[in-house]
């Protein structure tokens, strides 16, 4: 018997899982092994691309105006668009959560059927979500800084980075959280 | 303690001494979290990689040095990496594929006895994972409980009140907890039951994957039952979602073992020999052909058609008769047909009466 999917000598024969139903494979040694290779994070990955696709079909409501609108828009904080998460399923930082609460709600209700966590609570919780997303902003303005040769700009910017994270480590070593900030 | 090590023992988990652990091989938890001060990986440069890794290194360092975490524990830059080891710890399941191949700055902390390992900068900041044998996950989620506790004494995640743990995929947003048991189930997919199986799980919102596999029966019929929603629901609730079906899973196997042994003892005697033998004596043999034999004499010991051969010795045969392994045991390259005949090397000497059932030996 040959291979189906090239003209090698089928020595195995898989039985595989096609939407819950087997169906026969025969492959050479060559194929059986590529076909064999996906890793459990590849299959894993079908959720991530699920939430893309989801995404996606949930947006269908919109019109095209509307939607090419939406794509547009960019997180002020890591500057990832709708478009990008949509295509990719992965948001680009904490933030997002917010800034695209209105489009993920119908999502999160569709993959877990619930909106709101209430399992373990960290003993430490970001201080405010500004500052929790303050640095990322600036460590990015801080780079487009760089590349525009901007670098007056990306050296305040730099020291602006450094004394948040300076009060970051003050604040950490005390086991107290700053009232101030 | 160094990466080379490992290739020489095998792993907690794999010893084969937990609850039901003829069919449960494996108990895992792991935890998606992300540092509150970066952006998520997909969105961070690759300095900010490289300050992730950084801090993240430097807290584990002081974590050691205060003896809260092991001094035996490993601290691996993946990235530094030969494909050989990286491609080595896929196989022992302490990483992930997508973490091996990706670029950027990146490690691994593997504990000594690989009861739990912390992946950094994969598609989360950090990515805990704990690993039981058997039937294990009370004990499972209440180490990887306080290894969370410890680095979160260490870092800020990010979190919401709402939303819970903010993760890189919504997918995993709220616990980020992923639940999975590792049963092997080789009675049901003989007796075609399997199918049936996977769509009830699918049904009640659970997954079901292979071992290195998505739904190929050829790894040796071993599946993974994990947890889908991970918002909404305590930590304690999602964990015996999983935990509550598994028993059942394990009734069934059984049954269809019974029904086996009843209806065509022969022929599963038959089959089972026959994979023994073959496993005891062939010059060359591919990783495929291997893990569908082992499953074969693994079901015959618990049944009892063998005798001389532990359950032990099985499970590290699954793990160490993999290309990479093979390569660091032997401490050559080996291609394709070179591997073939070292695993059919290595098994012979495993198998064969004088050398079974040390698990400790190589
Ligand atoms: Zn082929
Ligand atoms: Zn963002």
């Amino acid at each position: 018997m040959k291979c189906q999917k090239c003209d090698r000598q089928a020595t195995f024969h898989i039985t595989d899982l096609v939407d819950g139903k087997p169906s026969e494979l025969h492959l050479c040694e060559h194929c059986a092994q590529s076909f064999l290779s996906p890793s459990q994070e590849e299959a894993a990955q079908v959720l991530p691309a699920m939430a893309g696709l989801l995404a996606q079909h949930l947006a269908v409501g919109e019109t095209a105006d509307q939607l090419a609108r939406l794509d547009q828009r960019a997180c002020p904080v890591c500057g990832i668009t709708y478009l990008e998460f949509r295509k990719h399923g992965r948001l680009g930082c904490p933030h997002d959560y917010v800034y695209f609460a209105e489009q993920l709600e119908p999502l999160l209700m569709n993959i877990h059927d619930q909106t709101h966590h209430i399992g373990k609570v960290p003993k430490r919780c970001p201080q405010g979500a500004d500052q929790q997303t303050q640095l990322i902003r600036l460590r990015r303005e801080m780079k487009d800084a760089v590349s525009s040769e901007n670098y007056e700009k990306a050296s305040e910017l730099r020291d602006q980075i450094r004394g948040i994270e300076g009060r970051n480590l003050s604040s950490e070593s005390m086991e107290e959280k700053d009232p101030e900030s | 303690m160094h990466l080379d090590d490992l290739a020489n023992t095998s792993g907690e988990w794999l010893k084969g001494s937990g609850p039901e652990s003829d069919i449960v091989i494996s108990s895992r938890i792991r935890l998606a979290r992300n540092l509150a001060d970066f952006p998520f990986i997909s969105r961070s440069t690759e300095s900010d990689r490289a300050e992730i890794e950084k801090i993240l290194h430097g807290r584990i360092t002081e974590l050691q040095s205060t003896g809260r975490v092991s001094p035996d524990t490993l601290y691996i830059k993946v990235g530094d990496l030969e494909e050989v080891d990286r491609m080595f710890l896929v196989e022992r399941q302490l990483i992930s594929r997508e973490h091996a191949e990706s670029l950027g700055a990146r490690a691994v902390v593997i504990d000594h006895t690989e009861r739990f390992s912390v992946m950094i900068n994969e598609e989360d900041h950090l990515r805990i994972q704990v690993m039981q044998s058997g039937l294990n996950l009370d004990t499972a989620w209440q180490q990887i409980n306080e290894i969370d506790d410890l680095i979160e004494e260490q870092v800020t995640y990010a979190y919401s009140d709402r939303l819970g743990y903010l993760t890189a995929c919504p997918t995993n947003v709220g616990t980020g907890v992923r639940v999975s048991v590792m049963l092997h189930l080789p009675a049901l997919v003989i007796t075609r039951q399997i199918e049936k199986v996977f769509k009830s799980l699918q049904k009640i919102n659970l997954a079901v994957r292979g071992l290195y596999g998505e739904g190929s029966q050829a790894t040796g019929d071993f599946y993974q039952i994990s947890n889908q929603v991970t918002l909404g629901q305590t930590e304690e609730e999602l964990t015996k979602k999983v935990g509550d079906v598994v028993p059942m899973l394990i009734d069934y196997e059984r049954q269809a073992r019974e029904f086996l042994i009843r209806e065509s003892h022969e022929t599963l005697h038959d089959r089972v020999s026959r994979a023994f033998g073959i496993l005891r004596t062939a010059q060359t043999i591919t990783s495929e052909e291997t893990m569908h034999l082992l499953s074969s004499v693994r079901m015959g010991i618990n049944l009892g058609l063998i005798g001389e051969l532990e359950i032990p010795t099985v499970n590290k045969l699954f793990i160490h008769t993999q290309p990479a392994h093979l390569q660091k045991m032997s401490g050559m390259e080996l291609d394709t047909s070179d591997r073939n005949i070292e695993r059919a090397t290595y098994l012979r000497r495993h198998l064969n009466a004088d050398n079974t059932g040390d698990p400790n030996q190589n």
